[in-house]
């Protein structure tokens, strides 16, 4: 799988709002059939850097590779355009609207002619409840059901077979399971290996270690807006990471470590640690 | 048995259906109203029209997540337009009434594009072009007329297609409502376009990435409730051969309740066309039929504030129930 090439890669993204350097020399790579882990805590820059991911900011300096190839996501919708989906955590939107309703919102299917062209309401739950289906969520079968009145396992999957339905290429899934039961939490990972399985880059916004690690091919743990360490699956433990992420003695080091790093190479942090 | 209403309750109409058949009984039990007489008579059905055409782009504008309260000033203006053009100058009345649906259309421009360009909120911007709007109008007429009042006398066809009587008390404008009701109806719930109001008004940012061109969507929208009130404006100046600068202003709060009591979600994103039309007939009904009745007519606003209340509970309550999942929820599995 490491062997292909990636389908997106930051290239020394730096990122400021005003004079508050938010994002310093990222560098992060995403292949098909991958899934890397971003971990950090509140605050460590992980929302900015989805921001830019998906076209909401534009970085300050550094370039955004897509398939080798220097792109820019002027706005989120450009960044849709190319293939890059972005689920939050809340999975969805428009709970008011059915199932079928707002899995088509903007591309919605139509049958009849002319000015009586209708919006198609049995194809459209038809094709959303198979294509969630498709991920193992069975229980959704009537897509005139309102998006409001699913679990936060569900709306999540929804909104990932939504997103791989209409072609994406890079999932960016933001903290899919921070508000979620442990039941709910394995379906979301489920699906994430499903789109995996599907040749999906994915990129995986989480606190929680046991389920970076449940899905994780790759890990990347931003502190400060840096990317303190970039690891493979395998490479660390669980108390490792944990450490690195959660605080404890380790944390304070690498605290310490960057910020006297920056203080001496011109605000540049240090290389991470392999 | 509760599972054959329960679909029914889910609907957004579903509160103001039973307002409508509450407020009825209301008035038979309690003022002992004649239905007969009620249903035959016309002057509660000529409010409602009138309302109607105003309350329905304007829900549909609401369900998209925004308000406009300048159709207080632009029913006004709208007579006055037709008045001072076809009446005052005396060009043809098709000059008059392209000149009011023009004017319409200028000042819902003018709401959608100062709405989608600013972070201002609509009720702030459409308060600021009902008050402008207002002063135009005043002045206007005063400039180029030197008076408050205008005649105007419509040729036959104007006369019959905006300001007659069917059979000898119902206002012509009563069919204008039904057609829109219809058209906007199949708009709203049948193609993409009314999916996209649905969209942008339950979230903007989302429906805007997921490629709904929200922006032009909002202001054909703010176009189409300042022409709604303009069109109702120009009826009423054809009908009675006259325009005034005053009036309208009624009609912000009267369309609000309507669209509100019809299940309109007032931050957006839920909302049916039926239901604002049964909530107008509602409305019309308590403020109107009032005068069917033995109850004194000074409480009638104390009548429609209740109504509205009970109406925007059972609206919250429905909607919990609508959001509740069906009845295959209790599988029990996992």
């Amino acid at each position: 799988m490491s062997a292909n090439a990636p389908i997106l890669a930051l290239r020394g993204v730096n990122k400021s709002f005003g004079p508050i350097d938010v994002l310093h020399d990222i560098n992060l790579e995403v292949r098909a059939g991958e899934v890397l882990c971003l971990l950090g805590d509140n605050g460590a820059g992980k929302s900015t850097l989805i921001r830019i991911l998906s076209g909401v900011h534009q970085p300050t300096s550094g370039t955004i590779e897509m398939d080798g190839q220097s792109v820019g996501f002027p706005t989120p919708r450009a960044a849709a355009d190319k293939g890059i989906a972005t689920v939050h955590q809340f999975g969805g939107t428009f709970p008011l609207m059915s199932i079928g309703r707002s899995f088509f919102v903007g591309v919605e299917p139509t049958k009849g002619w002319g000015p009586f062209k209708t919006y198609d309401r049995k194809k459209a739950n038809e094709i959303a409840v198979k294509a969630v289906q498709d991920f193992g969520i069975t229980r959704i079968d009537d897509g005139d059901r309102l998006v409001g009145g699913l679990s936060g396992g569900e709306r999540q999957s929804l909104a990932i077979a939504r997103a791989v339905h209409f072609g994406a290429r890079v999932l960016i899934l933001d903290e899919p399971t921070a508000a979620l039961g442990v039941k709910q939490a394995a379906h979301v990972l489920r699906i994430v290996n499903e789109a995996k399985r599907r040749g999906l880059a994915v990129i995986f916004i989480t606190h929680q270690v046991m389920h970076a690690m449940a899905v994780g091919d790759h890990f990347a743990v931003l502190i400060r807006g840096a990317v303190a360490a970039d690891f493979k699956k395998g490479e660390k433990t669980r108390e490792q990471i944990t450490d690195l992420m959660a605080g404890g003695e380790t944390m304070a080091d690498l605290e310490a470590t960057i910020e006297g790093y920056m203080a001496s190479h011109d605000g540049h942090p240090p290389p991470p640690s392999h | 048995m509760m599972a054959s209403f329960a679909p029914f309750l889910r609907r957004p109409e579903a509160a103001s259906i039973i307002s409508l058949i509450g407020i009825v009984a209301f008035y038979v039990i309690i003022g002992g109203v004649d239905l007969v007489t009620l249903f035959g008579a016309a002057s509660w059905i000529n409010f409602a029209a009138n309302l109607g055409i105003v309350a329905i782009p304007v829900g549909i504008l609401m369900i998209g997540g925004q308000i406009d309260i300048s159709i207080g000033a632009m029913i006004p203006a709208g007579s006055m337009t037709v008045a001072i053009v076809s009446g005052h100058f005396g060009l043809p009345i098709e000059v008059g009434i392209l000149a009011t649906l023009s004017l319409g259309a200028i000042v819902g421009l003018v709401n959608g594009l100062l709405t989608v360009r600013t972070t201002v909120p609509s009720l702030i911007v459409t308060l600021g072009t009902l008050v402008v709007m207002q002063g135009v109008v005043l002045a206007g007429a005063n400039l180029l007329t030197g008076a408050a009042s205008v005649k105007i006398e419509a040729p036959a066809w104007a006369k019959a297609a905006f300001g007659s009587l069917i059979g000898s008390s119902h206002q012509v404008i009563i069919l204008w409502w039904l057609v829109a009701v219809v058209v906007f109806a199949f708009v709203i719930h049948k193609t993409r376009f009314g999916n996209w109001v649905f969209a942008m008004g339950g979230d903007l940012v989302s429906a805007r990435n997921a490629g709904v061109p929200t922006a032009r969507l909002t202001i054909m929208l703010f176009m189409l409730s300042a022409m709604s009130a303009a069109f109702v404006g120009m009826c009423g100046a054809i009908q009675f051969n006259s325009a005034q600068v005053s009036g309208g202003m009624g009609y912000i709060f009267n369309t609000i309740v309507s669209i509100v009591v019809g299940g309109v979600l007032l931050t957006g994103g839920f909302g049916s066309v039926v239901g604002i039309f049964i909530g107008t007939l509602t409305f019309a009904i308590v403020s109107q039929g009032i005068y069917f009745t033995q109850i004194d007519r000074n409480w009638s606003s104390l009548i429609i504030g209740v109504t509205l209340l009970l109406a925007v509970a059972m609206n919250e309550s429905f909607r919990k129930f609508a959001l509740r999942a069906g009845p295959r929820q209790a599988t029990g599995r996992r």
